[in-house]
């Protein structure tokens, strides 16, 4: 049958044609692409990693969620980027900056003859116009947040065609880290979307693939509802490796939505996936069983920057009908009782229970892998129930028959603690310290909530006593700590809605916090932020448990795989990954 | 026929007997397990069940069982080997923690145990290093406390308005029967969640389990008051009945002197059936999150912690709450075929 042959021919040359339609561009003159001086590696295969929830939005502008973002970072590049490995800022399609001396102006000059993943090209102008959209009130992007310094947004000016001029109302020790991660959009694309007041709803995952458009690696081939996204190679990426060869190495990177931990640990040891990111202890252990035998190799990189605590509800209820728990609060309020249990708590136990031994414990807010700002002075106390029961007879409590503790009116101490029911790390540090109270005469009930419940209640209601939570893990820099901190910030969770500072330590962390974010001299900020832990540590607002270690797996032919501690912790070089055999997870048309 | 009905008058004994001894065993829970359920041994999460020994190192034969104790394997987790360097016979009647027989009796005899630092953990340790024995005694108490105390309520909402209803018959027996299959209708475990989520948080483990109990034996009155119902509209027919009427009889006592007692057998025949239901009703609830939170413990959430992958991979001994309730649910049902046979050969 010669015409069905010609047309199982025009069928396959058809389906090559996509297969390649994706394969890298040959440089153009005037380009000039970044040279990245990673091992050289070889084109082709495709990688599948899971994510345990499905992306809301491929909108750089809006995204919030950490699906989205996993994504979108795939697809979009920034001007300044943090590397993850060395925690360092570099050059990304900004290939030079320079600082005024008052650190207050920024002017970046952009690589020139750079496209998008379209083919159209990148210059000033959707600069001035991706700032514009992130500085847009009526937005409220999430990043608008991170741009404004002193009280005012940053300023963007265009300079020429491919220079920018950003000027800060105040100087801002952290300035280069806010370019990380804030995408550089097509003007071409989005601007009438803007224009007409429609950019909210823009770029959502239905969004036909030849409208979306970025500087990233990857760009958008196909979307799967409930299933997958799969983003092929960008031909135009603007990195190279030493041979002159355009990045990525790979064609292909596939998210496949697997669910929870568990199910991913499951795939994963299937070989459905390549790398797996966020594992928990025990499921290292589990696969590290069998390891070698699955050609899958575990990576243990030390202590996330992340930060478990105990927090006690501090917050002002008297316009609330919580009449029991602000009764509690005379408790929380006394400094020994907190320092009494800080004392009493294992944490030796709960980095060996909860994180099976790879985690470190925490007495304050700055994980010990953060060696640019932990500060190595504070004390480390080690647990003594004694100690405990001195402060808290010091404090005027005492213990009745069958060893309960009692408030200094008689009545006998019980209070609960709240904690999220989807992350079982945390309850099981709340059945750790339950245990630990007890010693101490302390009644402790266990309530576990659902996640959304625990939010509601921490931010909205204030309808509890205590919980366990975690904060940080974002940047090894303290500025993202500011809305911690901050007596006015959003997430100062012992007492939110603060008009003014409740106590005069919380004025101080202020004042230092203010201060340090304006400080361009590295070893001074280091001082100030020294002395904001210390207060920290002295005064408790947080009762600090453990950290636990970040742990990856990658199948062992993943070469250039060099996990790091920031997140994306798997996939931060992804242009750079590549597999040492020909062959990745199988998907669509080969050879 | 014969030989039938001495298997099961057999059979109805044997299993009768090992329900007793496990029932026994579970309410001195305190007595029989070595430890309290909620003390942790950090050092020691997840080992293994202790191997009991009669042959030592030297091959020598030992008439009292003696246990090696457990050595954490220094570099890799959850992983134990046994000190071979001494041994620690298992005594029996030893004086250890205190507790309370029948949460009334203080006492500090337990059946067995060892001598300190060795500890002998029957049916492994879990997360924290309980040991898992004494959790599924002590859990025991609150999973077959729930079944019995929820059949009872079943069986008496069920008893009582079986008889009205099949009594009086009319709009009574019609409007109640239903209700009755509304009830049987009911998904139970949706409904069970429901009113979870209705009830307030902050409920002290007590409150909470007998929330459960209510709730469970409320749900399930249907099946009971429908064949209590059919009995009674049979019995009330009966000739006696009507003799007993004629000579003034009250409604009372008809029901009292001649209804009830055909009851007898199917609520026996009942309440071996529904005890295992309620106590797996109890075990799923648990299993959920919805039972007893933290550090007491019932099968439920005991089974609980197979949520987790790694547990269901690499600690078996965790199933152990498993086996208890299948060996409870055979006895009880073991129990109920025998009285259903009983009671169709008319001897009940």
């Amino acid at each position: 049958m010669p015409r069905l042959g010609g047309l199982a021919f025009l069928l396959l040359a058809g389906v090559h044609s996509l297969a390649f339609s994706a394969s890298p561009q040959p440089p153009q003159h005037g380009e000039e692409l970044q040279i990245t001086g990673n091992e050289v590696g070889h084109y082709g295969g495709v990688l599948t990693v899971g994510q345990r929830s499905e992306p809301k939005t491929l909108n750089p502008a809006t995204a919030t969620d950490a699906p989205s973002r996993e994504v979108i970072g795939r697809l979009t590049a920034d001007l300044i980027h943090i590397n993850r490995a060395s925690q360092r800022t570099e050059p990304a399609l900004a290939k030079s900056w320079t600082v005024s001396k008052d650190g207050r102006v920024f002017t970046v000059n952009l690589h020139r003859g750079l496209r998008f993943s379209d083919g159209q090209p990148f210059d000033a102008d959707d600069v001035v116009f991706s700032f514009e959209v992130y500085l847009d009130e009526k937005l409220h992007s999430p990043q608008r947040d991170l741009l404004v310094v002193g009280g005012k947004p940053i300023a963007v000016q265009k300079i020429n065609q491919y220079t920018v001029r950003f000027t800060l109302a105040e100087p801002y020790a952290a300035a280069e880290r806010i370019f990380d991660s804030l995408a550089m959009m097509p003007r071409h694309l989005l601007e009438k979307t803007y224009q007409d007041g429609k950019f909210a709803q823009t770029w959502t995952l239905n969004t036909p693939p030849g409208e979306i458009a970025g500087l990233g690696p990857f760009r958008l081939k196909e979307y799967v509802p409930g299933q997958k996204i799969v983003l092929e190679r960008n031909p135009y990426f603007w990195k190279a490796d030493r041979n002159k060869n355009r990045l990525p190495y790979l064609d292909e990177l596939v998210f496949l939505f697997v669910g929870n931990e568990d199910a991913q640990v499951l795939r994963f040891q299937a070989g459905d996936t390549d790398i797996i990111s966020r594992l928990s202890a025990e499921n290292y252990a589990v696969l590290s069983k069998d390891a070698s035998n699955r050609g899958i190799e575990l990576f243990d990189l030390g202590p996330s920057l992340e930060y478990n605590f105990l927090v006690f509800n501090l917050n002002d209820l008297a316009s609330k009908n919580l009449g029991e728990i602000a009764a509690r609060q005379a408790w929380f309020r006394s400094l020994k009782f907190r320092q009494a249990i800080s004392s009493a708590i294992d944490r030796e136990g709960i980095v060996k229970l909860v994180y099976a031994g790879r985690g470190a414990a925490l007495w304050g807010n700055v994980s010990p892998s953060n060696k640019l700002w932990v500060d190595q002075a504070l004390p480390h106390p080690s647990r003594s129930i004694d100690h405990a029961r001195d402060l808290l007879k010091s404090a005027g409590f005492s213990w009745k028959d069958e060893n309960q503790l009692a408030d200094p009116q008689g009545r006998p101490v019980e209070f609960s603690i709240i904690t999220s029911t989807s992350n079982a790390q945390r309850t099981k540090m709340a059945t750790i310290i339950q245990d630990d109270l007890s010693k101490l005469g302390m009644n402790v009930h266990i309530v576990p909530l659902e996640f959304r419940a625990v939010i509601d209640r921490v931010f909205q209601t204030y309808d509890y006593e205590a919980s366990i939570m975690a904060l940080g893990g974002g940047d090894a820099d303290p500025n993202p700590e500011m809305n911690v901190w901050l007596s006015s910030g959003g997430t100062h969770l012992w007492h939110l809605g603060e008009t003014k500072p409740a106590t005069e330590w919380e004025s101080q962390i202020d004042r230092l916090m203010q201060q340090q974010m304006v400080q361009l001299n590295y070893k001074e900020r280091k001082k100030l932020y020294d002395q904001v832990q210390e207060i920290i540590t002295a005064n408790l607002p947080y009762v600090f448990l453990a950290t636990p270690n970040i742990l990856v797996g990658a199948k062992k032919n993943l070469a250039n795989f060099k996990p790091a501690i920031l997140e994306p912790a798997t996939l931060w070089n992804v242009e750079e990954l590549y597999f040492l055999s020909s062959s990745g997870s199988p998907s669509g048309a080969k050879q | 026929m014969k030989t039938s009905k001495k298997n099961s008058k057999k059979r109805l004994i044997a299993a009768a007997i090992f329900l007793l001894a496990l029932h026994l065993a579970i309410l001195l829970a305190g007595f029989v397990a070595p430890y309290q359920p909620a003390t942790q041994n950090r050092d020691f999460p997840y080992v293994p069940p202790t191997r009991i020994h009669f042959v030592d190192a030297r091959r020598h034969l030992h008439l009292r069982p003696f246990i090696y104790q457990a050595v954490a394997r220094a570099d890799s987790l959850y992983e134990y080997t046994e000190a071979r360097d001494q041994e620690f016979p298992v005594r029996f009647f030893v004086s250890g923690s205190k507790y309370k027989i029948a949460g009334w009796l203080p006492s500090h005899t337990h059946l067995f145990g060892v001598d300190a630092p060795a500890q002998v953990f029957l049916a492994g340790t879990d997360n924290y290093g309980r040991d898992q024995f004494s959790r599924i005694l002590y859990g025991g108490q609150i999973s077959l406390a729930a079944g019995l105390l929820a059949t009872a309520i079943s069986l008496f909402l069920g008893l009582c308005v079986g008889c009205v209803s099949g009594f009086y018959a009319g709009w009574i027996d019609e409007s109640a029967m239903r209700l009755a299959e509304l009830f049987l209708v009911l998904p139970w475990l949706y409904v069970l969640l429901a009113v979870r989520a209705f009830l307030p948080l902050h409920i002290s483990p007590s409150q909470t389990f007998l929330l459960l109990v209510a709730v469970i034996g409320t749900i399930g009155w249907a099946r009971p008051a429908r064949l209590v119902r059919g009995i009674v509209l049979s019995a009330r027919s009966r000739k006696y009945v009507t003799a007993s009427r004629g000579f003034g009889a009250s409604d009372a006592y008809i029901l009292r002197r001649h209804v009830l007692p055909h009851t007898y057998g199917t609520l026996l025949t009942q309440a071996a059936l529904l005890v295992p239901q309620y106590v797996i009703a109890e075990v799923t609830l648990s299993f959920f999150g919805l039972g007893l939170s933290e550090p007491k413990p019932s099968w439920g959430n005991l089974l609980a912690n197979f949520e987790q992958y790694n547990v269901l991979v690499s600690h078996w001994w965790m199933f152990a709450p498993a086996l208890a309730l299948v060996l409870v649910s055979l006895g009880y049902l073991t129990v109920a075929n025998a009285f259903h046979q009983q009671l169709q050969s008319g001897s009940i």
